[in-house]
């Protein structure tokens, strides 16, 4: 176990759900197995599921227990090659061309384009050489990204390689962990899906969450940790535009641990809503129709 | 090491998932026999884990997974998977069809592909006599000739700037890679300056169409028209919706215009009704807008606005349509006509979260609506908050 090496990968499913565990991550069996399988045969890990359910805390976690480093890369439309993988470095390639333009005309443009040029995006530096173990690198709500940006990151998950026309091939010494996510804005392309090991992260049940919530929030009395979880799965079963994710309850827990509240009362959670639902829509309905039944109910 | 049985059942495993319809590439099965090596396959549970985490790609397809397994990995079945009955996927699902479905399919086939085609001339006179005539007023002959004309109608969809840059003349932006790389050909002297400009890309368009029964004589020309405008646009969306919305795209995208109305009749599961719109528009907004609005999606509205329905929600539920699109454009037959005026509570209500109010009862309004989506502005502009009257103040 002390051996850092050793420790960059699993033996088992349940070491999974163990060293996770450990840092604050609670896995069931299903993702405990995406996990192991992605790490063990290098294959780059598919995360779907709401909003605010762990995908990216996972990633972060990965990269905690295996003491590497997080490579984040957050996908926006519009991505390119410049922004995700590597860029020259302009202003430095002018200044040296002006440079050496005053000093003597003899070297010329020569080596304008190599290495000490070269600015590294996120994708270029998780394959880097220099890495002494695999980084984890995440690349964040894929579906934000066009079309193009997906066929790019399909060629460079098969080979782990990229090539910069200018300096040629570079090849990564570690293949990184890669981590995938998508918020289902659009649908991740069939050719992209096969290349990975797919998980669909679902809202935890009952007991799972509460646990989730003791952990986050250490000072928050296990009653109201099962109020407050007790109340967002109920809030998570009505028709809202946008259902609160697990980040919504912890941060809900956080803050009436703050307000050092001992029990869920009407006006305390009408007052702090806005921690767990973040549409006006949402806000008006729960308030005014549904809070006290909620309540009740939780109560009851 | 895999023996040649496990290899065997591994195959044959696939196979039986793809027969439920999920989608299962070689590459899967086999990081599937890969994963096998490496988990404790004899533990059931394990094993499942192993096999789904490897074989689906997808969370819909999850459930018909599990029941595949089960029904495949019970004991002493695993090596005859055949002849099992296994659930489909749900989207091969098979709805039932109703009288009028039946009816269109039928209508569908009895269309010989091979009839005369009338002298030339004389057939593009005719066909200019029917660019004004209401759909309502066709005549079985007429509606044929129509639904060729339909078929040769040619349209430029409205255009989008990205945020995507690629290298152009005319562009704004320095390119600094394709500078450098000339100055370094030149002794370090920049001598001329290669630009880069925004990808300009085409608009998603979506058709979200009434199909209820006073719909329904213009239903079938109006699907053969979306139909033409997938066939051109790949990125067209289409739904229906009388009391039920239904996604029929993927019908839509079949070549075949006959075949393709055949299939989109079987999908639809109620023709000529009553209309639901408000309900449907709430079912829009909360399951597909997010999916398919995105990218400043132009947005068609077919529909007469005769809505039964709660008003206040529609209000709601149109004001929210309208703000996750680039255009909602509202498309009415009746204001083809002279004498129609936007009363029907649901319809004036509806008109103030409209971006363009135009007519859809002839083949010139067809035109019309081609030529107005092409001038549509391919960059972001301010929202003129309610409804424009007419195209030209839509400008």
């Amino acid at each position: 176990m002390h051996d850092s090496l050793a420790r960059t990968s699993f033996t088992a499913p349940a070491e999974v759900i163990e060293r996770l565990g450990e840092r604050g991550y609670v896995a069931d069996a299903a993702l405990a197995m995406s996990v192991f399988l992605a790490v063990r045969m290098g294959r780059p890990l598919l995360l779907e599921g709401a909003p605010g359910v762990g995908k990216t805390l996972l990633a972060s976690t990965l990269a905690e227990v295996f003491e590497t480093r997080l490579i984040r890369l957050q996908c926006y439309e519009g991505l390119d090659i410049g922004q995700a993988a590597y860029e020259w470095n302009y202003p430095k390639q002018l200044l040296e061309l002006q440079s050496r333009r005053t000093a003597e005309r003899a070297e010329g443009a020569d080596g304008l384009f190599t290495e000490a040029f070269l600015l590294r995006r996120p994708l270029l530096q998780a394959i880097d050489a220099s890495h002494d173990r695999p980084p984890v690198l995440l690349v964040d709500e894929l579906d934000r990204s066009d079309e193009e940006f997906e066929s790019f990151l399909l060629e460079l998950l098969s080979e782990f390689q990229i090539t910069v026309p200018e300096l040629g091939t570079l090849r990564a010494a570690h293949r990184p962990i890669v981590i995938l996510t998508s918020n289902r804005t659009r649908d991740v392309h069939d050719a992209l899906r096969r290349r990975c090991i797919y998980h669909w992260i679902d809202y935890p049940p009952f007991e799972k969450e509460v646990e989730i919530v003791r952990i986050k929030v250490p000072g928050l009395s296990q009653h109201v940790a099962r109020r407050v979880v007790d109340f967002t799965q109920r809030l998570r079963r009505q028709e809202l535009a946008k259902p609160p994710g697990v980040a919504e309850t912890v941060e809900w827990a956080e803050a009436l641990r703050v307000l050092a509240v001992t029990d869920l009362e009407p006006t305390t959670v009408s007052a702090t809503l806005g921690l767990v639902l973040k549409y006006h829509d949402d806000l008006e309905t729960v308030r005014k129709e549904l809070l006290t039944t909620l309540l009740d109910a939780g109560a009851a | 090491m895999i023996g040649p049985s496990v290899e065997h059942s591994v195959v044959s495993f696939a196979r039986a998932l793809r027969t439920a319809g999920l989608s299962v590439g070689v590459s899967q099965s086999e990081s599937f026999a890969r994963a096998l090596l490496l988990v404790d396959a004899t533990a059931r549970r394990e094993f499942q884990l192993a096999a789904r985490a490897t074989l689906v790609s997808r969370h819909e397809d999850q459930p018909v997974f599990d029941a595949v397994f089960d029904a495949f990995w019970s004991e002493g079945q695993a090596s005859s998977p055949r002849g099992q009955k296994v659930p489909w996927a749900p989207r091969h699902d098979h709805v039932p069809r109703t009288a009028f479905a039946a009816y269109m399919a039928q209508r569908a086939r009895t269309e010989d592909p091979d009839v005369e085609v009338p002298e030339l001339a004389k057939a593009a006179s005719a066909l200019e006599l029917l660019q004004r005539k209401e759909f309502a007023q066709l005549t079985d002959d007429e509606l044929r000739s129509i639904e060729r004309a339909l078929r040769e109608l040619r349209f430029e969809p409205a255009l989008r700037v990205t945020r995507r840059r690629v290298p152009s003349r005319r562009g704004k932006t320095l390119d600094w890679r394709r500078a450098l790389h000339a100055a370094s050909r030149h002794d370090g002297a920049v001598l001329a300056l290669p630009k880069r400009r925004r990808k300009v890309k085409r608009r998603p368009i979506v058709v979200l169409a009434d199909i209820s029964g006073s719909m329904e004589i213009y239903s079938r020309i109006l699907l053969q028209f979306f139909h033409g405008l997938t066939r051109i646009h790949r990125l067209t969306e289409t739904f229906v919706f009388a009391t039920r919305l239904t996604c029929i795209t993927s019908q839509l995208q079949m070549r075949n215009v006959d075949e393709a109305l055949e299939q989109a009749a079987t999908a639809i599961v109620d023709f000529a009704g009553g209309t639901r719109i408000a309900e449907c528009l709430r079912t829009f907004n909360r399951l597909h807008a997010g999916r398919v609005l995105r990218r400043g999606a132009v947005l068609l509205l077919v529909s007469d606005g005769w809505e039964t329905g709660d008003a206040g929600l529609l209000e709601a539920e149109m004001r929210k349509l309208q703000s996750f699109c680039y255009r909602l454009i509202w498309l009415n037959p009746l204001l083809g006509r002279p004498t129609y005026r936007p009363l029907a509570a649901g319809m004036s209500i509806a008109l103030q979260h409209v971006d363009d109010f135009l007519p859809i009862h002839s083949l010139q309004s067809l035109r019309d609506l081609s030529t107005h989506l092409a001038r549509l502005s391919s960059r972001r502009c301010r929202r003129v908050s309610g409804f424009l009257s007419s195209p030209e103040s839509a400008e």
